[in-house]
């Protein structure tokens, strides 16, 4: 085994299993804090596969934005001291049968599939990518911005509280 | 040697993660938690067909408007969810039934 199939082992190990712990653990904040390394799993598996600049993304928007804002979900609807906070599960066993009857077709299909082509050796992709966010893909990334401005908009004027209320 | 397949198989395992959390929990949190698994899969199969199959950066530019979208998905869902809280006083989307004729 090389060094880059040890990393990815490693990589995947934790990020499949701290997403385990995610869904299956029954006390909120574990999952919450599972999901941190879930993240950075990923982001590592960015890395290993050459795309710098994604997993610099990840690492910002998800680690330091949308898990930030996942704890204060927890926190607003529950008591943060409440550490065995349970929360429920419901049809955990046709659950079971439908996530892994998915996993096992989308894991044959992944496996059977001849994939054509052979990795290009990794270069930085910081550059090129500004490049093309400003040139060929300016209506898409213009549009992102717009989309931005207005769910943050709504979901301030959504949990506003209302003085009539 | 690790290629393409290897970075599929990981990713309909975090897929089936994220399907298992939406069918089975019933805490609005988790469940949004559980569609944040979904979208990570989904931009881990376009970065390694970006880098194995395509050659070039397309998937890694769809990997970051999924980001884009993945935090405009969660404000959104979490104001509807603390709007839902304050209305319901629970976190428990079996209860949230208003709509239900």
């Amino acid at each position: 085994m090389n060094a880059e199939a040890v990393v990815f082992w490693v990589l995947a190990i934790v990020t499949v299993g701290s997403a385990a712990v995610v869904v299956l653990s029954r006390t909120l904040i574990y999952s919450a804090f599972s999901l941190l390394f879930t993240f950075f799993g990923v982001a590592g598996l960015y890395v290993l596969l050459g795309a710098d600049f994604l997993a610099a993304t990840q690492l910002l928007v998800y680690v330091g934005g949308i898990l930030v804002l996942l704890l204060f979900g927890v926190m607003l609807t529950h008591k943060i001291y409440d550490l065995d906070l349970k929360t429920g599960t419901t049809q955990l066993a046709p659950g079971l049968i439908v996530a892994g009857g998915l996993f096992i077709i989308l894991a044959a299909t992944a496996v059977r599939t001849q994939w054509a082509g052979v990795p290009k050796p990794p270069a930085p992709t910081t550059g090129e990518i500004g490049r093309l966010f400003l040139g060929e893909y300016l209506l898409p990334f213009e549009a992102a911005s717009v989309l931005l401005l207005v769910a943050l908009m709504g979901a301030a004027l959504i949990v506003r509280r209302r003085r009539d209320a | 040697m690790i290629g393409l397949s290897h970075y599929l198989v990981l990713s309909a395992a975090l897929f089936s993660l994220g399907m298992l959390g939406l069918l089975t929990r019933r805490n609005a949190v988790v469940v949004l938690m559980s569609i944040e698994l979904i979208l990570n899969a989904a931009n881990i199969n376009l970065v390694a067909f970006s880098r194995y199959a395509a050659g070039n950066l397309g998937g890694q530019l769809f990997g970051v408007f999924v980001i884009v979208v993945a935090a405009a998905e969660v404000a959104v869902g979490l104001a509807i969810v603390l709007t839902l809280y304050r209305l319901r006083r629970t976190p428990n989307l079996d209860e949230a039934d208003i709509l239900k004729g």
